[in-house]
């Protein structure tokens, strides 16, 4: 009997089937059996605490970001470019300068305004800390649909069609493979920050924050795109799909009805990897000054241009530095724990023990 | 053995053009600036930019253009926009620098992967790989350049442990080099240890549950030889390609952050300028010296695979 | 009365998963004597691979449990440390597991892996002496062109081969038992039948004790000497190969005789099953685990039935509350058959 392992509530998970291995086959009617993949996998993760954390911590950052103009207009009383380097502030009593007459920018003050100090043009570090960070988070999300999209159709029809396709798109995979991820993401990005990007009708300027995200979510395609083509190739192989097509499904019909739903869980486990991805290499490009162009702040840029003035104002480097990594150590935290929770592998591990 | 080296030498010279193609068009196709209103400076008048214009040969058809750039590159002449200094010469000067860093780095982060992968594996679950994993995962988290910031900050900076940059060639003062490289080479290990560990690690757990680990506890030999002849064996056959693969990106340009941020004049740092600058030759020549690497490291790392794996056959696509 | 060569006493076994305790083996009891093949038949998830690997110390880890004794010439296999077991492991007890195309280091060479074995536990045997008895222990399981061969990798074998191989590997020693789980799953028919022989010879031969781990009644009929029938981690039914056969007195038996393809009957409209499935390990049944698929259920049923000797021969025992003439008019489906009947049913 030919059963689509993700469609059918009898196996417990893709690739469970073939690995469990002749004798093993669970019986549909066993209890367990009943629940399906990512039930069970949400039931592992639930009890993951230590993942649920960090993925709260990703999600806190998320809303404090996403409630920037609130915090610019409400606490701060400026924006993320406002300039104010020739204000003075008053920390605890004391006028200061905001930025000193050497050009030294004031540390943090812990109140409404400048709470984490401004940068060397006297703009308030916290705003364009909130806004930096969806600019940030935004390339991020943004690169990584375009990448999940585009690697799940090249892999999905290299994977299915094989022959010719398979040649044309698996050489164009190899081909920006080959080139250094850092490397085309600067060529293209510096390329582009000048001249934008005109496709037909759509058009991008130079320093619109989709030319970074475009970028980026173009030269991750093959990172995912491959092992996609993989899994595809090798479903190709099972009697679901022999299945389908004796029943006069179209290509397009199994593609999305069967090899798809099989595709979700290696889906999930790339989303948080690449979106972690994403935004490091979002940061690696603008600290190169080929990604988020300014004045637009980024967590990139603003580590950029606090990293020359490191040895006086280091709060310039590590504000948004923390952040940075904390946003990307969340995601991966989590992602591991997600990845944990659906392999398949962890639940034949435990059956193997009780054949 | 020999139709893999030919067929792979082609698919591999295919490739290299290609890669050469995309470069130059990336800098030339895409409307972004004319590199000739560039070489001219700003204030240039529109006669003089004609005239730089057609002494570089922008004004000839975009193949034509390419075909005499690569001429110039094969036959070692091709020169730069900006500063119009023989790019080859540059790159040469330039290769000891990252290959010190590939090389230093590349001992190191393999050592330290396979070690914290192991560890982790054995001691699965408990407190030394719960620690290991949160380490590993910020050693993936963050920035290379974030790190060298910090580090040059406190370490060098602060404390005066560590000289603030730059390279010494190993020709010059081996010791001096030594001192020069520790900084960079660390930093960019924390992120390739924090891959390997994890890739490791997982290779290792699946490793510890097949069939044939069963089989070879069941002979009776000790704990110790299952998992040194049996599980890190077969785990540590993929990671040899990884390797191969992530040092020949690091050598190709792949470490233009820590070469930055170390100020080490290394290829990376070269092309990140004249990516800066849109100076097409140089990047031209490291993205495919990188590809090349990168290509032929794969080649070797193939046949590696194979001579560990007798599963596997050369087939040369 | 003669010690055993192996006396497994009320052994449990379980294991903590992330939905529960899972009690895999929940009291099993038997005996090896040298020179005798016991089987130990049940469907999969029975415990009857666990009981198996657990003789060989393979199923300990941080979530197992075990209880009760398995004493191999007085050692205890279940107490005993791992340095201990190491010794016995491959030496005393060797192991032939069910897939051969698995089991066998894809990336050593055949003869490394046989030599491995020969030398963890003779120290003082040099590489050259150890491969020349890889090369006979070859020659003796009828892989040809032995020497050759022992070149070669896993993957240039044959499924059968290399359970030649595995079985080869497992003689290296000499053991006094042979514990051979599910040796024939995974191999064609023919070669089935081939590796039975095998280890039908090697009884013969080596007066080894042999347990036969299998889910085929059909391949024990051939080499068997007793069978113990297991289901959802206990033994239901044990006895003699005649016993079991001809007049067996639990109905899991009953289902697992009429499941089999027999070729001296007349082909029956559809191969008989048992109706239902196995239950969840986690969550038994109270009393008889069989109950729930058994259409011969009554009351007595929720008291777990003690395994014993009930049908009149001291050592055919069973765990069925079922009177045995009651069990022998149930079973009986006339001409001889014997199957699970799924009709109404009358406890007098």
């Amino acid at each position: 009997m030919a059963i689509n392992p993700a469609t059918s509530r009898a196996g417990a998970g893709p690739g469970l089937t073939a690995r469990a291995g002749a004798g093993r086959q669970r019986d549909p009617a066993e209890p367990t059996a009943g629940v399906g993949p990512y039930r069970l996998g949400l039931r592992r993760l639930r009890r993951n605490r230590v993942a649920l954390a960090f993925g709260a911590l990703f999600l806190l950052i998320v809303v404090l970001c996403l409630c920037a103009p609130l915090y610019a207009a409400h606490v701060a009383h400026t924006g993320p470019n406002a300039n104010h380097v020739t204000d003075t502030v008053t920390v605890g009593g004391v006028r200061k300068n905001v930025v000193s007459t050497t050009g030294q920018p004031i540390g943090p003050t812990w109140q409404g305004r400048f709470l984490l100090g401004a940068d060397q043009n006297g703009r308030d570090i916290a705003v364009r800390l909130l806004y930096g960070g969806r600019n940030s988070l935004e390339v991020g999300f943004v690169a990584t649909l375009i990448t999940m999209l585009l690697a799940v159709i090249v892999g999905t029809l290299a994977g299915y069609f094989r022959g010719a396709v398979d040649g044309v798109l698996a050489r164009i995979l190899d081909l920006i493979w080959a080139y250094p991820v850092v490397l085309l993401g600067i060529a293209l990005g510096t390329s582009l920050a000048l001249g934008g990007i005109s496709l037909g009708p759509l058009h991008l300027s130079g320093n619109s924050l989709m030319v970074p995200a475009v970028i980026i979510g173009v030269v991750y395609i093959p990172y995912v795109a491959k092992p996609i083509r993989g899994q595809v190739l090798g479903m190709r192989e099972q009697e679901f799909i022999d299945a389908a097509r004796v029943s006069g499904l179209g290509p397009l019909r199994i593609m999305v009805g069967e090899i798809l739903p099989n595709l979700a869980s290696t889906i999930i486990v790339f989303l948080p990897l690449m979106i972690a991805n994403a935004i490091l290499l979002e940061a690696a490009l603008s600290y190169l000054g080929a990604g988020v162009q300014p004045p637009n702040p980024s967590w990139g840029t603003m580590i950029a241009d606090g990293i020359r003035l490191i040895p006086s104002a280091m709060h310039l480097t590590f504000v948004p530095g923390a952040m940075l990594v904390l946003a990307v150590l969340g995601i991966n935290v989590f992602g591991d724990g997600v990845r944990d929770a659906l392999d398949p592998r962890a639940k034949v591990r435990i059956e193997e023990q009780v054949g | 053995m020999t139709r893999f080296v030919v067929r792979r030498l082609i698919s591999m010279s295919l490739v290299l053009v290609a890669i050469s193609i995309m470069t130059f068009l990336i800098f030339q196709a895409i409307p972004n600036g004319d590199p000739a209103q560039r070489l001219a400076g700003r204030t240039s008048t529109p006669e003089t930019v004609a005239a730089v214009r057609h002494t570089w040969g922008f004004d000839k058809p975009l193949p034509e253009q390419y075909v005499t750039t690569m001429k110039k590159i094969f036959s070692g002449e091709v020169i730069s926009y900006t500063q119009q200094v023989n790019v080859l010469d540059e790159v040469k000067r330039d290769l000891p620098a990252t290959l010190s860093l590939a090389l230093g780095a590349g001992i190191i982060w393999l050592a330290l992967g396979v070690l914290f992968g192991v560890l982790s594996a054995v001691t699965a679950g408990r407190f030394t790989d719960r620690a290991l994993t949160v380490l590993a995962l910020i050693g993936v988290s963050t920035p290379v350049f974030l790190v060298g910031a910090v580090m040059l900050y406190f370490l060098a900076f602060k404390l005066g442990l560590f000289p603030n940059g730059g390279y010494v060639p190993l020709t010059q003062d081996p010791l001096d080099w030594l001192y020069h490289m520790i900084l960079p080479w660390t930093a960019l290990s924390i992120l390739f240890i924090g891959v390997y560990s994890r890739v490791l690690r997982a290779n290792l757990l699946d490793a510890m549950n097949e069939d044939y680990v069963r089989t070879a506890r069941a002979k009776g030999i000790s704990q110790r030889r299952v998992l040194v002849r049996h599980v890190l064996r077969n785990s540590l056959i993929p990671i040899v390609s990884l390797w191969s693969l992530d040092f020949a990106a690091v050598i190709g340009g792949g470490a233009i952050l820590t070469e930055s941020v170390f100020n080490l004049q290394g290829v990376g740092q070269y092309a990140a300028t004249s990516i800066q600058t849109l100076d097409v030759p140089p990047v031209l020549v490291i993205v495919m010296l990188g590809a090349f690497t990168v290509v032929v490291l794969s080649a070797i790392a193939d046949v590696i695979f194979a001579l560990l794996d007798p599963r596997i056959r050369l087939s040369g696509t | 009365m003669t010690e055993h060569l192996l006396e497994v006493a009320d052994l449990r076994v379980s294991f903590r998963t992330e939905d529960g305790v899972v009690q895999a083996v929940d009291g099993v009891s038997f005996h090896v004597d040298a020179g005798e093949v016991l089987a130990i038949v049940g469907e999969s998830g029975s415990g009857k691979s666990v009981t198996g690997m657990t003789l060989m110390g393979l199923t300990r880890g941080p979530n197992a449990r075990f209880e009760g004794s398995a004493r191999l010439r007085g050692t205890d296999l279940v107490a005993a440390s791992e340095t201990q077991l190491r010794a016995i492991r491959g030496a005393q007890i060797a192991m032939v597991f069910q897939d051969p195309m698995t089991a066998l280091n894809p990336v050593q060479r055949i003869g490394v892996q046989i030599v491995e074995q020969i030398r963890a536990h003779d120290a003082e045997i040099s590489r050259d002496a150890a491969g020349k008895r890889a090369v006979e222990l070859m020659e003796r399981v009828g892989v040809p062109r032995a020497a050759e061969r022992l070149r070669s990798y896993p993957h240039e074998f044959s499924g059968g081969m290399r359970q030649r191989v595995m079985i080869a590997m497992a003689l290296s020693c000499s053991p006094s038992l042979l514990i051979a789980d599910e040796p024939t799953t995974a191999l064609d028919v023919t070669i089935q039948a081939q590796i039975i022989e095998e280890i039908r010879r090697l009884r013969r031969e080596t007066d080894a004790g042999v347990i036969l781990i299998t889910h085929d009644l059909g391949v024990v009929a051939d080499v068997a000497d007793r069978i113990a029938v297991m289901y959802a981690g206990r033994i239901v039914e044990q006895g003699t190969l005649e016993e079991i056969f001809y007049d067996p007195q639990h109905p899991y038996t009953w289902g697992l005789l009429g499941s089999i393809t027999r070729i001296d009957r007349e082909r029956p409209e559809r191969l008989p099953t048992i109706p239902g499935s196995p239950p969840s390990l986690l969550h038994p049944p109270q009393g008889c685990h069989f109950r729930t698929r058994c259409p011969h259920e009554f009351e007595r049923c929720a008291d777990v039935p003690p395994l014993e000797a009930r049908s009149g021969e001291p050592a055919h025992c069973d765990r069925c509350w079922l009177a045995p003439q009651e069990k022998r008019r149930l079973r009986d489906l006339g001409d001889g058959e014997i199957g699970l009947a799924t009709g109404e049913t009358v406890i007098a």
